[in-house]
């Protein structure tokens, strides 16, 4: 794989966790369990949003055909995306959203953390812009699992069944491929490998902290990466990318 | 539902760019201090308003009641030396 | 409006001399234009009509929310998405300042919001139509936003001081919902011909529903009369809809877009629009609860609330018990 077509899968990558998680998150607006929360969820999709044109345009531009984030966004299928399985796993109730959200947090953390030394002064720009709005979402869903994990009976079971259920879609998040080995050959970004520790501890901590317990290494789904998605994109997509395709070429 | 308690309702206050004393900017309901700074982050700062958050329990703040207003305010009505501009300066002095 | 019809629950209107010496100050200020503060004497008639017209402005907020949050994961670019849920979530914002000016006069904001959700409380009658194509995103933005400020610009003025306060922070942040309103209009409008008549169908669609936010005439009204005696209410409901008329018809003709309206034209005389008869029927229906979405928009607000239960629960239970082992912590 050459450098360029690497990066840009890369980017590509980058841009699509933030997308889909940033829909995903779009969804609880105005179905939140308290308006301040409402307001706060939107703020986190928001900053994934913007982080998602950064990354796609600068995808599109190492591409050189042509397309910017919104092409990239609304005109590539299913097995073009991406993302890791984590972000698109549904909302659930609201324990499943922040167990979601807490597991991405504290890794994206840890990578923008790491790109912010990448070779690639852009990369790194967009990094240190991110990881200013990502210290701020890890924070948050931080508070939010000790609450629901060392809340009520009730918020206790619901929190451990969320970190329980979501903990197989974390081993994706740590698994190298070609193109990972590129970017660390060529001091662009980490190995995804070295995160998994940092991660691992700062997981823990909270999650023991929540009075929780954390779940056992298992076997872990993957294939997001890649482009072998859940069912659940497919959805996704259809909602996301509904106006661009019932109406091509229009501009909005 | 009514027989639940409701998060309690906090006092905001931030200090914006400008180096001035924090200003109250409105209130805001969460279950505690932390949460009522993070909620007020998201809440009073989505344009850029402020450097610095202070949050009050609204129980907790003592107030003046208006019923004193008159006597706790008006005496000051007639102190008019303590204005600068109670005193005349000789214009040839310039700006004192 | 955001709040329509609002009751007064006053009779006639009262000369100062038929008032108390209290009520006759308290007249005297609103007169002077001194603002009333939570804790100061106020007429128990006044602080109830203010609870239920902040309390339905609030409202009106939450379940506006709905009809544009049902775009925001299709909207159709990264930016009009991001638009989008930076309004809708304003409106959350706009929802809270009201709800804290209301618990200022001394009730809570789970009362008003068991209030909404058990039917009792009104919101504005608007939000009870549906959202069927993008172009009723740029609707709302452009004739629902563009009548809401009517209102709310001297509503700023008005003698409560939390409200008038809620109202200028709101004020402040709602310019740019109009604009971006207009602005996703004049793309369709100026889009291809699939788009242009999307647009030109949602002004079929909102037109008529956006001037009935003004409420009934309210000319002879006593509840009307008395609230602008208090100043808060500052204009009549057939003034805002004429200034609303006028200020948009020069709007859809800038579009290219049709006001669905025979009898509307210019009428040099008045300096105004003339416009046709409005079918109040259809919004005597619509308020009683047969709008198109009521029942829709009512269940998903009590559904949200309903599974926030649990939540809103274990984070009172996290407080309490972190209150305690600091307790513990300091014996």
């Amino acid at each position: 794989m050459n450098a360029q077509d690497a990066l840009v899968e890369y980017l590509l990558r980058l841009g699509d966790n933030a997308l889909i998680l940033g829909h995903r998150l779009s969804e609880w607006c105005g179905h939140s369990p308290a308006l301040e929360e409402d307001l706060a969820l939107s703020n986190v999709a928001l900053d994934l949003i913007g982080q998602t044109q950064l990354w796609l345009n600068l995808a599109g531009e190492v591409e050189g055909r042509g397309r910017d984030a919104d092409k990239l966004a609304y005109l590539r299928d299913a097995r073009d995306f991406r993302n890791v399985l984590l972000v698109e796993q549904p909302n659930g109730d609201f324990a499943a959203t922040m167990a979601r959200q807490f597991y991405f947090d504290a890794w994206h953390y840890l990578l923008l953390h790491g790109l912010t030394g990448s070779t690639d002064p852009r990369i790194a720009e967009i990094a240190a812009k991110g990881l200013k709005e990502v210290t701020y979402h890890l924070e948050r869903s931080q508070e939010w699992v000790l609450r629901l994990g060392d809340g009520t009976e009730e918020s206790h079971r619901r929190m451990q069944s969320a970190v329980d259920d979501l903990w197989m879609y974390t081993g994706e998040l740590f698994e190298g491929d070609e193109v990972d080995q590129v970017m660390v050959r060529d001091g662009i970004g980490p190995d995804p490998a070295t995160l998994h520790e940092p991660w691992l501890g700062l997981v823990r901590a909270t999650i023991e902290e929540a009075t929780l317990t954390l779940p056992q290494p298992g076997w872990a789904q993957k294939g997001g990466k890649r482009g072998i998605h859940s069912e659940h994109l497919g959805y996704i997509l259809a909602d996301l990318q509904f106006l661009q395709r019932a109406y091509p070429n229009a501009t909005w | 539902m009514t027989d639940k308690k409701e998060w309690p309702l906090w006092e905001v206050f931030i200090r914006s760019q400008h180096g001035l004393a924090h200003r109250h900017v409105g209130s805001l309901h969460a279950p505690d201090a932390e949460m009522a700074i993070m909620n007020a982050r998201d809440v009073y700062t989505r344009r850029n308003e402020g450097v610095s958050i202070w949050v009050v329990k609204a129980s907790d703040i003592a107030a003046s009641s208006p019923g004193d207003k008159g006597p706790l305010f008006d005496p000051a009505n007639s102190k008019v030396y303590r204005h600068p501009t109670f005193y005349e300066i000789p214009e040839e002095l310039g700006h004192m | 409006m955001y709040a329509q019809m609002v009751k007064t629950g006053v009779e006639h209107i009262r000369s100062k001399d038929e008032m108390s010496p209290e009520e006759r100050a308290f007249q005297d200020r609103i007169d002077a234009d001194i603002k009333i503060e939570p804790k100061e004497w106020m007429p128990e008639a006044y602080r109830k009509t203010l609870i239920r017209q902040i309390s339905q402005h609030a409202h009106s907020e939450i379940i506006g929310m709905q009809p544009e949050g049902n775009w925001i994961t299709r909207a159709p670019t990264l930016e009009r998405k991001a638009i989008l849920l930076a309004k809708v979530q304003d409106e959350a914002g706009h929802g809270l300042y009201l709800y804290c000016a209301a618990e200022t006069l001394g009730v809570s904001r789970d009362e008003l919001l068991e209030q909404l959700n058990s039917g009792k409380a009104k919101y504005s009658s608007i939000f009870n139509y549906p959202t069927l194509t993008w172009a009723d995103i740029g609707a709302i933005g452009w004739l629902v936003d563009g009548a809401a400020i009517m209102n709310q610009v001297p509503l700023q003025r008005c003698s409560y001081g939390p409200y008038s306060r809620a109202m200028i922070r709101i004020c402040k942040e709602e310019s740019f919902h109009q604009r971006q309103g207009y602005d996703a209009m004049t793309k369709l409008a100026r889009g291809t011909p699939e788009q242009k008549q999307m647009a030109q169908d949602a002004l079929n669609r909102w037109w008529w529903p956006s001037l009935m936010m003004f409420g009934p005439s309210d000319a002879d009204s006593v509840h009307s009369a008395q609230s602008m005696r208090w100043k808060i209410k500052i204009n009549s409901n057939d003034e805002l809809r004429q200034k609303f008329v006028d200020q948009t018809v020069p709007q859809a003709e800038y579009l290219g877009l049709t006001v669905p309206d025979p009898d509307l034209k210019w009428n040099a005389e008045r300096g105004h629009y003339d416009f046709g008869a409005i079918d109040w029927d259809e919004f005597y229906q619509v308020i009683a609860g047969n709008g198109p979405c009521n029942r829709q928009r009512l269940r998903t607000r009590v559904k949200a609330y309903e599974e926030g239960q649990w939540v809103r629960d274990a984070a009172d239970a996290y407080a309490a018990k972190k209150a305690a082992r600091a307790q513990v912590k300091a014996a």
